[in-house]
């Protein structure tokens, strides 16, 4: 079994990110759960969601405290948001992380793996969301894809043209090219 | 075809399937997208239905008493504070055998304002002769749907499906949705042999006498223990239809078991996964899943747990003086017996707290140390 958790805020569309990859998955043949952490969900406010993926049907029902992978949607939450909490010897953080910022420096040494991507630009560069708080989401499992290996970035892409109804193409390509430009810190 | 849904929209899909003529529904945290999904395909025409807005949950049952006595399939949904003020009209539908089919979304009952798990809103249905099953994952709700309808319509009684707040209600999964023919051959369309009819006058809900109500009560009590005598044949056409087995109250390796863990809802997956490690480590375990509470499933429980020394009973439920609801039933099923074995009540998981398989052995462990269940509840993972 795969657990992978998402940390983000309100709006930047984690609880989404983590049903289109659940989707992914599953349209690699796999059984998945995806949920959100149980509550009140508000714009700006830090949001978990999770994802579970194993060969056959899935009875664990509790939340992920102990995950292969964190995605971090927001690098602010690297400090505050309990992304490393939990989560297994080894396993991988992906973090959306602008060129100037130094969103890993809290993670050095920790011995899990890191990737950063720049979702925050491709999101603008396809017009998701606005300028100042943009939809970061698909753009981000495009570089999951890429970083994990665990999924095909066509089964990713497909799922958003199964999942996301408005601007699917811009996401599509969003997700794509996050995937090309995910890098291994 | 196998799909990926949240458990409100399988209970959707369960209505769509059904072929409900009348739904009436009034939204509420977490059933609301069951609503959402609703509208949305009576609006499109996807299901032919009439889809009735209502200003609240006792508005809405209300509606459905119209809707069934004029011989349609009626169908709602609801949960926690929504459930308690339909409760007037529940004992109203099963007294007047409409066979109205609702899901519950057992979420925790205020004050103490809280949304999540628990089960205490249908657990203070219990006596409204509503039959109640309890569902365990997503999948199970949506084919029980499909069967309450089945055996409602049968023995006319109402039945109320239930399962978890969120660990279900908002949790996407793979479920395969039958193709609606197969459906439509297992469940015929409804037709009551006595209905509203503008050309054929009945009267409905008159006056009782004490002359007659005491033997109308007495042929509820008996209509509901028609559902144990019906729905081996129910679940026996399901299965071969459909290819899944839903017993009334299920076994899970309780061969040899020292120990049988009872339970319900979500809960009961985690106890199996719980089980399987524990028989691996060559622990003699087993669970007992409570899926038909009313009517009582009694001779079925005596049958499993009658030969085992010591059965735990958790309850994500609280009746406040006693506790858990369905520990005091087992009790009471089992006292008869002669060599009834010790019952260890347990509550757990209240107002959504994950109950782990961590927990759950933690649980077993209890049970399996101690010789001596002492007869009140165990609250497990209280906070000091």
């Amino acid at each position: 079994m795969v657990e992978i958790r998402f940390h983000g805020r309100g709006g930047q569309g984690a609880v989404i990110g983590s049903e289109v990859l659940a989707r992914a998955f599953f349209n690699e043949g796999r059984y998945v759960q995806s949920f959100p952490a149980f509550g009140v969900e508000r714009r700006g406010a830090p949001v978990m969601a999770f994802c579970r993926v194993d060969d056959s049907h899935i009875n664990l029902r509790n939340q992920i405290y102990e995950p292969d992978h964190a995605v971090v949607l927001d690098a602010t939450l690297i400090e505050t948001g309990g992304v490393t909490q939990g989560l297994k010897k080894g396993g991988s953080i992906l973090v959306n992380c602008g060129p100037d910022s130094n969103c890993f420096r809290g993670l050095i040494d920790t011995g899990f793996q890191l990737y950063g991507v720049d979702a925050s630009s491709i999101a603008r560069e396809y017009r998701l969301g606005s300028a100042s708080d943009p939809i970061v989401n698909t753009s981000i499992l495009g570089a999951f894809a890429k970083a994990t290996g665990l999924v095909k970035i066509e089964s990713v892409e497909r799922a958003i043209g199964e999942y996301i109804p408005i601007k699917t193409e811009e996401n599509k390509k969003a997700a794509r090219t996050a995937y090309e430009q995910a890098v291994r810190k | 075809m196998r799909q990926l849904l949240k458990g409100n929209y399988a209970v959707a899909e369960g209505a769509r399937l059904c072929r409900v003529k009348v739904v009436s529904v009034y939204p509420i945290t977490p059933q609301t997208t069951i609503v959402e999904r609703l509208s949305e395909i009576c609006a499109s025409g996807e299901l032919d239905a009439k889809f009735i807005k209502v200003e609240s949950e006792h508005s809405a049952m209300a509606t459905l008493v119209g809707a069934s006595s004029a011989g349609v399939r009626a169908f709602t949904a609801t949960s926690s504070n929504g459930l308690l003020l339909m409760h007037e009209v529940l004992h109203w539908v099963a007294g007047a055998r409409l066979p109205i089919v609702m899901t519950n979304v057992n979420r925790a009952v205020s004050g103490g304002w809280n949304i999540w798990a628990d089960q205490t809103d249908s657990i203070s249905q219990r006596d409204t002769g509503w039959l109640q099953i309890y569902c365990e994952s997503s999948q199970e709700v949506l084919d029980s749907v499909i069967m309450a309808y089945r055996l409602a319509e049968k023995i006319l009684m109402p039945v109320m499906l239930t399962y978890d707040a969120f660990f279900l209600s908002h949790t996407t999964e793979v479920v395969d949705v039958p193709d609606i023919e197969l459906v439509d051959e297992f469940l015929p369309p409804y037709q009551p042999e006595f209905k509203l009819d503008i050309d054929n006058p009945r009267m409905f809900g008159g006056l009782m006498s004490p002359d007659y109500f005491y033997e109308h009560r007495y042929t509820v009590h008996k209509a509901s223990q028609e559902a144990l005598e019906y729905y081996p044949e129910v679940c026996r056409e399901f299965r071969d239809i459909f290819g899944r087995d839903y017993d009334i109250t299920e076994e899970y390796r309780t061969d040899g078991a020292e120990v049988i863990v009872v339970t319900t809802g979500t809960i009961t997956s985690v106890v199996r996964i719980t089980v399987d490690k524990m028989r691996e480590a060559g622990r003699k375990v087993g669970l007992m899943k409570l899926r038909m509470f009313r009517p009582v499933p009694v001779d079925r429980w005596r049958s499993i747990l009658g030969n085992v020394a010591k059965v735990v009973v958790i309850d994500r439920n609280l009746s406040p003086g006693l506790g858990g609801v369905f520990a005091d039933e087992v009790q009471a099923a089992l006292y008869s017996l002669e060599n009834r074995p010790s019952i260890y009540p347990v509550v757990a998981g209240l107002g959504g707290r994950d109950v782990t398989p961590a927990d759950i052995e933690g649980i077993i462990n209890h049970a399996l140390s101690s010789d001596d269940p002492a007869g009140v509840p165990l609250f497990w993972g209280l906070k000091e």
